[in-house]
């Protein structure tokens, strides 16, 4: 099953495309981030995805092949839009209440429960709740429609570390629980490597990475070596970028295989923040997951 | 002092807790991995424990479920752990830990070649270079034999 799946979709907002020429197939179950700088298009897609604006080419449907914005995927789908917008001047009660007039399903005692949990007083005003609070009532809310894909965008963006780490683990713990799948946008790489299972890079509205981040980390290795042999050894590999020094070089490398090291090379493993981080400096390259994925397979040829 | 315990009610206490180490590089699920193995070796985890729960190590971490299923398949592999299904998982082996004796001998031997290596002029950061780069070797050499 795919939650997202796109064809050439585009958008365009006056003379600018906000999102260009994107396809992408973002399978279900998983934890997905949705990352890149500001302005590469992360807002558009999810809001093209939950059916909030239309796309001006190309194709996306959701959950399977629906069309978003339609009865069952607006049904399907729970979005927590940017800086989790709530009505200030409603109390957490009245919140709940209003939204359960407002959808087909809803789990009233689930919500009380999980903010009960949180120790989050529903008597009180949306707007006397701390920035924290407030985010965790926003996912009750969105959980208590037990969504099949939940969508947020850039929701720990405002929080503190605490307030973040206890968001993330409320969304974890849904996700064991209930099975859900998760697609959210964020622009804080450190703290992806341990939630998120899979990784979409979109740069001046292109994707650049659409990959497991288990895949992501076995195909990538960095090398480093002196700078006089780089370019022999950069040949027979593909490398997605290169930090070179007066003496020795560093080169991040997307391999399918087994590297066998050059003599007076070092060869190890490279994580996700200095993967992204290769990616964006490099927006040539690419790594899609599936049959076209760049491979190395004549690496052995030079030193063998 | 505020101490958190993972789960009121002593009957249903978890054994261990999990920590992560973000800048270890150790990627996350061969950290819980590794962690059960060393309170297996340290006497924290013994035959018939159960493993915190999954539901319980994501809430408590906010790591990815799958970070933790894939640790606790990896000790299952090494026969260490397995799943009763609706129950959770259960310590089941033990580690072979080498006998005190062996240990010992070892260590004299590993101290005795430190002196050496001071002597020749490395520093503890030196030797702990030089160790790792060794270690290296050692895994590739582990690594050609199984290929």
């Amino acid at each position: 099953m795919n939650t997202i799946e796109t064809h050439r979709l585009g958008k365009r907002y006056g003379r600018n495309w906000a999102l260009r020429d994107c396809t992408l197939a973002i399978p279900g179950g998983r934890v997905v981030a949705l990352i890149g700088p500001n302005g590469a298009g992360k807002t558009t897609l999810l809001q093209l995805a939950v059916g909030l604006t239309a796309s001006t080419r190309g194709e996306i449907t959701v959950l399977d092949g629906i069309a978003p914005g339609s009865p069952e995927a607006l049904n399907g789908i729970a979005f927590v839009a940017q800086d989790t917008p709530l009505y200030k001047y409603l109390s957490v009660a009245d919140t709940l209440h209003l939204v359960s007039s407002l959808v087909d399903t809803w789990d009233g005692p689930h919500a009380r429960a999980r903010l009960g949990a949180l120790g989050i007083p529903l008597d009180r005003k949306v707007g006397r709740l701390s920035g924290g609070q407030q985010a965790q009532v926003a996912l009750a809310v969105a959980l208590a429609r037990h969504p099949r894909l939940l969508v947020l965008d850039e929701p720990v963006a405002e929080l503190d570390p605490l307030a973040r780490h206890d968001f993330m683990s409320t969304l974890m713990e849904a996700v064991a629980t209930d099975g859900i799948s998760v697609v959210f946008s964020s622009h804080v790489l450190s703290e992806l490597e341990r939630v998120c299972d899979y990784l979409v890079l979109l740069s001046r509205g292109r994707v650049q990475i659409a990959e497991a981040t288990d895949d992501l980390m076995a195909t990538h290795r960095v090398l480093t070596g002196p700078v006089e042999q780089s370019d022999g050894v950069a040949q027979a590999l593909s490398v997605v970028h290169e930090r070179r020094a007066g003496r020795h070089t560093h080169l991040l490398v997307r391999t399918s295989n087994h590297l066998s090291v050059p003599p007076g090379w070092q060869d190890g493993p490279s994580n996700l923040e200095e993967i992204v981080l290769g990616y964006l400096r490099s927006p040539e390259a690419s790594a899609l997951a599936g049959p076209g994925s760049p491979t190395s397979d004549t690496a052995q040829a030079v030193w063998a | 002092m505020e101490i958190d315990k993972a789960i009121e009610g002593a009957a249903d206490v978890s054994p261990i807790e999990f920590r992560l180490d973000p800048g270890s590089g150790v990627p996350t699920y061969l950290q819980i991995v590794q962690q059960v193995e060393q309170a297996l070796r340290l006497g924290y985890l013994v035959a018939g424990d159960r493993l915190p729960k999954v539901r319980e190590v994501v809430a408590c971490l906010a790591i990815n479920p799958n970070t933790v299923l894939k640790a606790y398949r990896e000790l299952e592999h090494k026969g260490l752990a397995a799943g009763r299904p609706g129950q959770g998982t259960f310590i089941e082996g033990t580690l072979d830990v080498v006998p005190l004796k062996d240990q010992q001998a070892l260590r004299r031997g590993l101290v005795r070649w430190m002196g050496e290596a001071t002597k020749a002029g490395l520093d503890e950061e030196g030797i702990a270079a030089l160790v790792a780069s060794a270690f290296q070797d050692l895994r590739q050499t582990k690594a050609a034999k199984v290929s």
